[in-house]
């Protein structure tokens, strides 16, 4: 069972063979001639104003979070899908119990305007 | 394939010759998958340019000859761009993480890759054929916003910053709606498996395309595939690399072949969409009719064509609509996808508890 995982191991293995080659590969080929302006954060021709360790949105970090309990959702959902056909009308009403009460939460952040981006 | 194991039994012993025949013949199988795949890539982007140039009445990439053979006009773009990428200078920013901003497009590109592994190409044509196939993808494409991520922060750019916080929010909010999605897909087959979910979508009559998923699951096939072109960053949702507003997004700093490696995934992700879409919705390598010449094709042609099909709906997007403003992105994603996609599912449990008989009284029983 496990020894069909060890494909997906090398595939791995060659996904980032194939990257860092393509990597090095163009440091190899290319010129390398660096200079201060070169190097200097691309903001549209002018010097960089400040830091880009800014405070950011908020919001984002909102999305993240209803990110991760709805991906939860999600991984309850998969194997109930699954099965579905075995555990009859007991598990599909118990699943329905669960996402009802997700969903009251979906509601409840729909209406606090969580989900707003203006 | 037994001789060439029992060669390799003799050169290196009883102990290490299969070990190494495995190795060796996975590994010839990784590269028949990548090397296809990165030219189907490069021929990808030929074609996007080949054929937006069409839409927009005029013809695209047509001088670069393929090696000096005259009626190949335009063939060879695609390998001089390659070639012109790798000799462009990589500018690594001062204020940049040196580390981490080489690593970012690696990252990237390695789960794009990576989810190949068990994508069944025909019903014996797959690298490792594991039960939680579909689950091993859904990680794989989850791992590819750490690449975004961490470029973006790495370059220590406003812009790239900006860029990457939109990109990841807009990848994680359309990952959701394709979960969902996925999971009546999952209700339907009973399996998490690829090839299980192909055999699936089999039926009896010679009318295969009707048995296949898209049917019973058509606004789940929409919201599958919009996200997947909401979350491989493509028009009309690339605001994440709005070039006329922050420049080119988190790969604003990035030049030559770091560059190329960001956009060669950003195009293996748009083919592993399409090819998911064929698998999961459109029968993968089944024939649209289970007829006398149809099925004589092996089914390999059948998923290229599947591929090919929805591939030209990205481009046809990006000539077509106009680009989607940020909130109206997030309100698609959380206000319409996922509502749609939970009372779909609740739709189908419905309909897969009631009893036979009554099920095969509705039209449905073409479906079930």
């Amino acid at each position: 069972m496990l020894e069909n995982y060890f494909p997906i191991l090398l595939f791995l293995i060659i996904g980032f063979v194939v990257g860092a080659g393509c990597m090095v590969g163009g440091w190899l080929l290319a010129p390398n001639r660096p200079d201060k302006e070169k190097l200097s954060a691309y903001e549209c021709g002018f010097d960089a104003f400040e830091d880009a360790r800014i405070k950011f949105d908020v919001r984002y970090y909102l999305v993240a979070i209803l990110f991760i309990l709805f991906d939860l959702e999600i991984a309850f959902l998969f194997p109930w899908a699954i099965v579905l056909e075995e555990i009859g009308l007991f598990g599909f009403v118990a699943m329905m119990i669960f996402l009802g009460i997700l969903v009251v939460g979906f509601i409840y952040e729909w209406v606090r305007g969580a989900l707003e981006w203006d | 394939m037994e001789s060439i194991g029992q060669l390799f039994e003799q050169i290196f012993g009883a102990e290490w010759g299969p070990m190494l025949f495995t190795l060796s013949t996975n590994v010839t199988f990784i590269f028949a998958i990548v090397v296809p795949l990165l030219l189907g890539v490069a021929y990808l982007t030929f074609a996007e340019r080949k054929i937006i140039a069409y839409m927009q009445h005029r013809v695209g990439p047509n001088r670069v000859t393929f090696f000096g053979i005259s009626w190949l006009r335009g063939w060879g773009q695609p390998i001089a761009d390659a070639v012109k990428a790798l000799m462009k200078e990589i500018v690594i920013p001062t204020g940049a993480n040196k580390f981490l901003f080489v690593l970012a497009p690696i990252l990237t590109i390695m789960p794009a890759l990576a989810a190949w592994a068990v994508v069944p190409f025909s019903a014996e044509l797959v690298l490792a054929d594991i039960n939680a196939g579909l689950l091993y993808i859904l990680a794989m494409t989850s791992m590819g916003v750490y690449g975004v991520i961490i470029a973006g922060w790495a370059s220590n750019s406003k812009y790239a910053f900006l860029g990457a916080m939109r990109s990841a929010a807009q990848v994680v909010s359309y990952e959701l709606a394709m979960g969902f999605a996925l999971v009546c897909v999952l209700m339907m087959s009973q399996s998490l498996n690829l090839g299980d979910i192909v055999n699936g979508q089999q039926g009896e009559s010679w009318a295969s395309f009707m048995h296949w998923f898209w049917i019973p699951l058509f606004p789940m096939f929409l919201v599958y595939f919009i996200s997947g072109v909401a979350e491989t960053n493509r028009a009309p949702f690339d605001v994440a690399e709005g070039e006329s507003e922050i420049v080119a997004g988190f790969h604003v700093d990035y030049s030559g072949m770091a560059f190329t490696v960001f956009f060669l995934a950003e195009y293996a992700n748009m083919i592993l969409v399409a090819t998911l879409t064929a698998i999961l919705f459109l029968g993968g390598w089944l024939p649209p009719l289970d007829i006398a010449p149809l099925n004589m094709i092996p089914g390999f042609i059948w998923l290229l064509f599947k591929i090919g099909f929805l591939l030209f709906f990205f481009l046809w997007f990006r000539a077509t609509f106009p680009r989607y403003r940020y909130d109206q992105i997030m309100r698609l994603g959380w206000k319409v996808f996922i509502p749609i996609t939970i009372i779909w599912i609740v739709v189908l449990g419905v309909v897969m508890q009631l009893p036979e008989s009554l099920r095969n009284s509705f039209p449905l029983n073409l479906w079930f």
